[in-house]
């Protein structure tokens, strides 16, 4: 009976291998270095403040960030810009309000209480101008996509020649870490494509590496907050519980066996 | 029960307790301070209005944090009208200087200091403002001069950030 | 249910308990007579009880937010994460909270699986227990459709469809459920009503729960029955209290890790997507703590099968006092049993494993055999096992087994230790 055993437990093991071989086909992501990963992850200011202007300059014109406020620019824990230099940003964008007392709806300049503006003025516009294709709103893009940052850092890179034999339709491009190796967006960076505000030489890779932190920080604008909070709490638990330990064996020790 | 030290059990079991007891107190903050406004309300705090287009004895109405506030530019009668009142009238006695820095704008909390209801402008028995809901009449000023409100209509913060735009709040 | 007259010390306390006796239940509790046996398995009951409760006030707070509407949905839960105080934090606790939840209540059921607490006297105790858990799991279903993001609106339309299985009356069925003609806003207010309702059916449950375990006693690891009080008991406060207590420290730091470093890993990227009804993910996947029903519900190549086999799986735990005809409790004595149970764990962890992979190909195959093999596990094996296994013989007490004969005698002779 414990030989039949043996075998199941065999079977099971060899299962499970063979389910990890089959799995590991995906395409490995380029590495680079996040300064926000880890226990300790902190975002790299000046990182993030070259990675709104990629943003602005090159994604901006597609791509919406609906769910982040002009302010968020110069709060903690983001790219921190001064209030005054979030002011002049919000300003340089038109946002529709109103009505007015005549009833008509008008553009004014933003403010920081304002959301970022949309290039489009709805999702079916997007995709009329983009080729049916819907250009992601990026407010949340580095957590709705598996692979994270990793992913989009690499597929802002992975534009090649599609490998022959492959044909593509018009205004589709071979990417290789795209789901599907298919992309109706067009390589967007491209060496130099910008001048850095700060002076760091805009290769793409660098650029690629700025707008994917940008965009980390604008899906969890509260991860600095988070990692912080999270040492304090796991250290204050291990305290507690070690406390805890003792004060449970002094109980224990009452009674003359323990099981 | 035990042989061992009193003092020593009792001080792991009091730094436990204590410990635990700063757990829960951070525990409860977040899920009071939850309710508290948020960012975006807190952003909100503040609204600043052009003020350029209106003419001298024309009040506007603008939304602010939620509730109505008066903007009126004064003529220089209702100027004059309001620094006149005596103090011993006013049930809440309040000099106009203090209620109006620059005497032409009156910046002021529409809101009705008896219930809470939005008095009427250009109405009343002190040429000022009238409140339907109980029959309070306030003067040039917003005071409190006849009827059951208590005090006078609230002037906010408010500051001229430049000659045509004030920023209230 | 009361063992002993408790007289309260103040003289409100004596007024109040004679009008409404929670100072005598609160003695009860705290005196409950505990088998001082029981090991590090039987620490999950309270941290259940932990889990609910903080489901419960971070729901609350959330909801304080949270707009129910299929336009807002996704909007407000951003805005609960961006602006609200602490939002982010109260939101990641809710959502790990839920599976943290769940991994607590298999590690329960499987406790009792092994030391057969579901057996005679404590087969209602078990039956609650599986309500509870498909209560959970309704919660847990409907929860996930609130942040309306593309795998909420997908899940919930591919669970609703199930229903259409139900022969004539199954179209109408899911019209009803949805409100509308497809999954839309009728579906997502009524869910959220649900959703917050639910988790107090829940507490009322525990309730019963508790109060039916509290009239065996609890099991032990030996699975045999205890007098209470004697040697073989302590007082749930403080020898339990603290006991928990521990354990629970150890659970939330595991919960920690989760919250503040990794409080994504546990979800679908998909669900950061709006839901769009036009276009379906690629994959389709619940939260990991449904999938080894799903598994067995995708195994099955005809839907209403499908849809019977996957209840089928929840249900035939109901049975399974009567289904294991042994009449020891516990694995520690039943060496046979013990190896049966292994594989059921095994089993259940590849059925979660496959749940996950597209039902194809060699992952289909293994969730079939997985699927047969649990209900043999439950319709055959244990209903012979009973018969057929030489149990190893049990202790006299639950002393015994770690000091030994000699020393039980000794044991006896020993002081009265509590009281």
């Amino acid at each position: 009976m414990k030989n039949t055993f043996k075998i199941v437990y065999l079977i099971i093991f060899l299962l499970a291998g063979t389910i990890q071989i089959n799995a590991a086909e995906k395409v490995e992501f380029l590495k680079t270095d996040w300064s926000f990963k880890g226990l300790t992850g902190k975002f790299d200011r000046g990182s993030l403040q070259r990675g709104y202007q990629v943003y602005t300059e090159v994604c901006s014109s597609c791509h919406s960030m609906k769910y982040v406020s002009y302010r968020n620019l110069a709060e903690p824990g983001g790219p921190e810009f001064t209030e005054d230099q979030a002011k002049t940003i919000a300003a340089s964008f038109e946002v529709e309000d109103g009505p007015n007392s005549d009833g008509e709806m008008f553009t004014r300049p933003a403010k920081l209480s304002d959301k970022f503006v949309n290039p489009y003025e709805n999702v079916k516009a997007a995709q009329a101008a983009n080729g049916g294709a819907y250009p992601p709103d990026m407010s949340v893009l580095a957590k709705a996509r598996s692979g994270g940052v990793d992913y989009i850092y690499s597929l802002l890179l992975g534009y090649e020649d599609p490998p022959s034999g492959v044909v593509l339709d018009d205004g589709v491009y071979y990417n290789k870490y795209m789901y599907g190796n298919n992309i109706k967006m067009s390589e967007p960076l491209t060496d130099d494509l910008i001048e850095y505000g700060d002076g760091t030489i805009a290769s793409k890779e660098q650029m690629a590496k700025d707008v994917t932190t940008f965009l980390m920080w604008a899906a969890e604008p509260h991860l600095e907050s988070r990692h912080k909070m999270g040492f304090k709490a796991i250290l204050y638990l291990i305290i507690l519980t070690i406390l805890v330990y003792f004060s449970m064996k002094k109980i224990w020790s009452r009674i003359e066996s323990e099981v | 029960m035990s042989e061992k030290k009193p003092e020593r059990r009792d001080f792991l079991f009091t730094a436990s307790y204590v410990v635990g007891a700063v757990g829960v107190g951070a525990v409860v903050w977040p899920l009071v301070d939850q309710m508290n406004p948020d960012a975006s309300v807190k952003a909100l705090a503040s609204t600043e209005v052009d003020v350029s287009s209106v003419e001298p004895g024309k009040t506007i109405t603008v939304l602010w944090r939620g509730k109505p506030v008066f903007i009126k530019r004064r003529t220089s009668e209702e100027i004059e009208e309001a620094r006149a009142v005596k103090m011993e009238d006013l049930k809440d006695p309040q000099k106009d200087e203090d209620r109006a820095k620059n005497p032409e704008w009156l910046v002021m909390l529409g809101v009705c200091t008896h219930l809470g209801c939005v008095p009427l402008n250009d109405k009343g028995d002190y040429n000022g403002w009238f409140c339907p809901c109980h029959g309070s009449h306030y003067d040039t000023s917003g005071r409190i001069r006849k009827g059951p409100a208590p005090t006078n209509m609230e002037v906010p913060k408010y500051e001229f950030v430049n000659s045509n735009t004030i920023k209230i709040g | 249910m009361s063992d002993h007259e408790y007289v309260p010390k103040s003289k409100f306390g004596k007024w109040f308990n004679d009008r409404l006796p929670l100072l005598s239940l609160a003695s009860h509790l705290t005196d409950y007579p505990t088998p001082k046996n029981l090991n590090y398995w039987w620490t999950f009951g309270g941290i259940l009880t932990f889990c609910l409760i903080t489901q419960i006030v971070t729901g609350l707070t959330l909801a304080m937010h949270y707009i129910a509407h299929a336009d807002l949905a996704f909007e407000s839960v951003e805005h609960i994460m961006r602006d609200v105080n602490y939002g982010w934090l109260i939101r990641y606790i809710h959502s790990n909270g839920a599976s943290m939840f769940f991994l607590a209540v298999y590690i329960h059921i499987f406790r009792s699986l092994f030391y057969g607490s579901y057996k005679s006297p404590r087969e209602i105790i078990w039956i609650i227990g599986i309500i509870i858990y498909l209560l959970m799991m309704a919660a847990a279903f409907m929860g996930y459709v609130l942040p309306w993001g593309q795998m909420s609106f997908w899940g919930a339309t591919v669970i609703t469809n199930l229903f259409s299985a139900i022969p004539l009356v199954g179209e109408g069925i899911v019209t009803w459920l949805w409100g509308g003609y497809s999954v839309d806003n009728p579906t997502l207010t009524r869910f959220f009503t649900l959703h917050y309702l639910i988790p107090f059916l829940i507490l009322g449950l525990v309730v019963l729960h508790i109060w039916a375990l509290h009239v065996p006693g609890n099991n032990n690891p030996v699975g045999i029955d205890v007098k209470k009080p004697s040697k073989d008991t302590v007082p749930f406060h403080p020898y339990i209290v603290i006991k928990d207590g521990f354990a629970l420290l150890m659970f939330m730091i595991v919960f920690a890790f989760f919250v503040f470093y990794s409080p994504n890993i546990l979800g679908h990227a998909d669900n950061y997507i709006e839901a769009n009804p036009m276009v379906t993910p690629a994959h389709i996947v619940p939260e990991w703590y449904l999938l080894p029903f799903y598994a067995i519900l995708r195994s099955v190549p005809d839907k209403l099968m499908g849809v019977i086999a996957m209840l089928s799986a929840i249900l035939i735990l109901a049975a399974l006092p009567w289904l294991d005809t042994s009449k020891i409790r516990s694995a520690v004595f039943r060496p046979l049993y013990k190896q049966f149970y292994w594989i059921l764990v095994a089993d259940v962890l590849i059925l979660g494993y496959v749940g996950a992979m597209p039902a194809e190909g060699l992952y289909l195959l293994i969730a079939r055999v997985a699927t047969a093999y649990y209900f043999i596990h439950f319709l055959m094996i244990l209903p012979i096992l009973g018969f057929k296994e030489k149990t190893t013989p049990l202790p006299l007490s639950i002393t015994e087994p770690v000091l030994g004969g000699a020393a039980m005698a000794s044991a006896v002779k020993k002081k009265e230790s509590l009281n």
